[in-house]
Parts: C-alpha cells; sequence; structure tokens
C-alpha cells in the first residue's frame, strides 16, 4: 500500500495530513511532478483555486497530472480542489485540469461573509450527519454521465459529488474533527483499480 | 441527499478558516484593478485594496485613512481572489464601512493613522474576519482576545527592509515554545507578564502554536525575503511596497509568490531571484525616528 499524496503548493495541505495521521493512513506531500509517483491517491486542498492552478502549470504538472488519473490515480479535491480538478468552470478562469465530468460555479454562496458551515447528510457516509464548513464554497452546476451526488444543500444543490475513484466536496472536511471522509477517500484509493 | 441549509454565518471557524486557505500564499498590496488583476495572474493569494503603498504614505505624511470606497469595489470587481482592506486602529465605522462593500478581510492596520489611541475594533461583533499586526506574543492574544483571526508580524511597512519582521516574527515563535515548555503553574503569572488573554495563554502552552494563521508583513521586498521568513515559521507573507514599487512588478510578484511555496529549496530560490530589476528603494529603520515608525502605534 502506497501513501496518500496531499497537493502541499498552497492551502491547508497541513490539516489533510493531520486528519490522515490521525486514522493512522500514511501521507506524503506533493510539490512536484516526480512527487506523483508511489501514491495511491492525491488530495487537493482547500486555497485559493486560481493560485493553485497556476502554480500546477507553473511546476508543469498538469500533464503527468492527467496521466495519472487516466491510469487509475484516486483524486480527492476538497473546496479550491473541487474548482481544480472540474471539466468546466461557470466563469472560465483559472482553467481547470478537467479531471472529473462536473462544471462548477465558484464562490457560488457569496463572498467571505456569507461563509457557513451546517450539518450534511453524505451518501456513503455512516452514523450521524457530518458537520460541513463552506468558506468561499463552490457548487458543482451540471454533472456528467456516471457522477453521483452525493450531498445536496438544499434542493438541486450538489455539494459532494463522486465519479469513480475521484471525489470532490465544497466544503472542508479537514477543518472538523471528524475523519469519515478521509477514510472514505482512503478506501477508494487503497482499493484495487 | 439533500440537506436544507440553516447557515451559521460569520462563525469563528469560517473567519479563522478562511485564513487556512491562505496559507503558503503571498498577499500583495495593489492600488488599481489592473494592479490587483497582476497580482492575481501572478498567483497571488488574496490582495490588500489600498489607495497609497506604505512607502507613498509615509512619504506624503498627513493622516492615513481607509481607501475610497469606490477603489475598494472596483478591485472586487476585477478579481476572484479575496479582497482584504485597511481600516484605521479603533476606527470601527470605517470597518462597518468594508464590511458592507463586501471586503472579505479588514487588516485593522498601523499603516494607517490610529483613530483610537486605546482600543483596538472590537472584531467579534462582525461577520467579517480581521486580521491584526503584532510585534509581540502579548499583543497577538490582546488582539485574539479582541476577536481578530488572522495574525501577521507588523515589520515596519514601506520600509523595504526585513528587520523589523524578523525581529518580531522571532519574537512571537521564541515567545511560544518558552510558554510551551513552562509548568502549568507558572502561567498565570506569563499572562500577566504579557497582558494577555489567560485562557489563549493555557492555550498554546497545549498546543505550542498560535490557534490562528499567522503570517509576516512589514519589509519584505525580495524572494529570499519572502523565503526567510517561511523558513522561520510563519504560514506567508504579505508584500506591500515591495511589488510594485519594484523596477518589474510582474516579474517581481511572480518570483516572490515561488519562492514562498518553494521556500525549503535554495535552487529553486536561485532561479527565481535572477535577473528582478531593482528592488524597491530602503530604509534603515534606526535612522527613523519613533513617531514616524509604524510599528509602535497600537499595543
Amino acid at each position: 500500500m502506497a501513501p496518500i499524496g496531499v497537493l502541499a503548493i498552497q492551502g491547508d495541505f497541513l490539516e489533510h495530513r493531520n486528519m490522515l495521521d490521525s486514522i493512522g493512513i500514511e501521507s506524503v506531500e506533493v510539490r512536484l511532478p516526480e512527487q506523483l509517483e508511489n501514491i495511491d491517491g492525491l488530495i487537493i486542498p482547500g486555497g485559493e483555486s486560481t493560485t493553485i492552478v497556476q502554480l500546477i502549470d507553473i511546476y508543469e504538472m498538469r500533464q503527468p497530472l492527467i496521466e495519472k488519473v487516466r491510469n487509475g490515480l484516486a483524486v480527492w479535491g476538497t473546496c479550491a480542489g473541487m474548482i481544480v480538478i472540474a471539466k468546466n468552470l461557470k466563469d472560465k478562469r483559472p482553467d481547470p485540469l478537467g479531471l472529473m465530468d462536473i462544471e462548477v460555479s465558484r464562490n457560488a454562496f457569496g463572498r467571505q461573509i456569507n461563509s457557513f458551515e451546517t450539518d450534511l447528510d453524505i451518501n456513503g457516509i455512516d452514523g450521524p450527519p457530518m458537520h460541513a464548513i463552506f468558506i468561499r464554497a463552490p457548487l458543482v452546476t451540471e454533472i456528467g454521465n456516471g457522477v453521483e451526488i452525493l450531498a445536496e444543500v438544499d434542493q438541486g444543490k450538489p455539494v459532494a459529488v463522486k465519479q469513480n475513484r475521484i471525489l470532490a466536496t465544497s466544503f472542508h472536511p479537514e477543518l472538523t474533527e471528524d475523519p469519515r471522509m478521509h477514510a472514505m477517500f482512503a478506501n477508494i484509493a487503497h482499493s484495487m483499480q | 441527499m439533500a440537506t436544507e441549509i440553516k447557515p451559521n454565518t460569520g462563525t469563528w471557524t469560517v473567519k479563522s478558516g478562511l485564513a487556512q486557505m491562505l496559507k503558503g500564499g503571498v498577499i500583495m498590496d495593489v492600488v488599481t484593478p489592473d494592479q490587483a488583476k497582476i497580482a492575481e495572474d501572478a498567483g497571488a493569494v488574496a490582495v490588500m485594496a489600498l489607495e497609497r503603498v506604505p512607502s507613498d504614505i509615509r512619504a506624503d505624511g498627513g493622516v492615513a485613512r481607509m481607501s475610497d470606497p469606490q477603489m475598494i469595489s472596483e478591485i472586487i470587481e476585477a478579481v476572484t481572489i479575496p479582497v482584504m482592506a485597511k481600516a484605521r486602529i479603533g476606527h470601527f465605522v470605517e470597518a462597518q464601512i468594508l464590511e458592507a462593500l463586501g471586503t472579505d478581510y479588514i487588516d485593522e492596520s498601523e499603516v494607517l493613522t490610529p483613530a483610537d489611541e486605546n482600543n483596538h475594533i472590537n472584531k467579534h461583533d462582525f461577520s467579517v474576519p480581521f486580521v491584526c499586526g503584532a510585534r509581540d506574543l502579548g499583543e497577538a492574544l490582546r488582539r485574539l482576545g479582541e476577536g481578530a483571526a488572522m495574525i501577521r508580524t507588523k515589520g515596519e511597512a514601506g520600509s523595504g527592509n526585513i528587520v523589523e519582521a524578523v525581529r518580531h516574527a522571532r519574537k512571537v515563535l521564541g515567545q511560544i515554545s518558552h510558554i510551551r515548555g513552562m509548568e502549568t503553574d507558572e502561567l498565570m503569572a506569563t499572562a500577566r507578564d504579557l497582558k494577555a488573554p489567560y485562557d489563549l495563554v493555557k492555550g498554546i502552552h497545549q498546543t505550542g502554536a498560535l490557534p490562528v494563521v499567522n503570517f509576516a508583513a512589514g519589509g519584505i521586498s525580495t524572494p529570499a525575503d519572502a523565503a526567510l521568513m517561511m523558513q522561520i515559521g510563519v504560514d506567508g507573507v504579505f508584500v506591500g511596497s515591495g511589488i510594485f514599487k519594484s523596477e518589474t512588478p510582474q516579474i517581481m510578484a511572480n518570483a516572490i509568490v515561488k519562492a514562498t511555496t518553494h521556500y525549503k529549496d535554495p535552487e529553486m530560490l536561485a532561479s527565481v531571484s535572477k535577473g528582478l530589476g531593482a528592488s524597491m528603494p530602503g530604509i534603515d529603520v534606526r535612522t527613523l525616528p519613533e513617531s514616524e515608525q509604524f510599528a509602535t502605534r497600537g499595543w
């Protein structure tokens, strides 16, 4: 079993590592293309999506990452990470990686004063609802074939989606004390491709 | 599954959480929408919208106030990264105006002329989060006690001189590790000496860290300066006059962003430090009379 990589070019990558650590899952920081080798999955953390995409391009990680995912690398994007892995964005920038067949609207709930927390039921997560923290959060506005909606807020606003070995959430499980979503992703990542 | 949102906005978690998202990043001072776009394209995680960068405020003298709301709105329109803006120390009405404009973070800043020499803003009253400057741990904890959700070193803004930012960051981090090693019995006396809330001192003793993100600010003007602060142990950097007062702002902005990500990689630092042209001219802070130092404003 290889460790889970956490993209560590900007954002709250440390919180993801701490959460994985708390459930006994090994992780490594990924800052350069060669560090994509020998990992079972990659978490793209919360941060600023424009910044993360630019740095992915500056450090020439776009093609290697797309290639890895084509070959079965599991990926989970949280908040900015969801934007980074989307196929399309409503406002056309930054230029996302297109790893998952979803269209995403950035800052869909408004500016920082509209950031919020709430409890959320998620398909595939047993037990009580998860506490979900939305910070200048994105929203999935369209899904392609084979994309499964795991959670919605109100009706018809998907905030957690899954396509094969790829997971995206609008919110930040890494800012809570609840490791269930991390355990779910580790299961996907470590399962046979 | 669909969940009806019972939205809980303006909480401590979402206020301090936004700062978590800025970690490892560079926040750049900008005075026009065009500069804001240059900053965004260079990979800035946020911009600080203001009328004059600190070195110009210093040169112009007079009273420095909150920037024109029109100009802040234009910058908010121009970029999709978070926009911060400065209010004067203690000027809670400027802060109310900035919140109404949709500013994502307010810097209660010593770079502007203080409006209240005794009291800082009660930041708990706001939904928008605040960042505040500190020279030592006591000052940082007082600001947290008032509700700040992010801390930065004061440094000496607009000086182009990193020495004060280094002093303040080392002081804060040194005091944290000192408290970490204390006996519990010593914490109350320490809170008294630091003039800091006891509960926050206790928290530092337990976790060995500030409960919020801690950035460096004030005097960062080269990629090496940014990497120095990161290696000393801050979470990210503010660059004020250092970018748009340099000879080639676009290249400098890019280089400082790269240096902040790869702060532990000397080869990367060497490569981004090449061919940057002239940095902003600097000031020897020791020649500045106390009345002209921004860092001594606030307590």
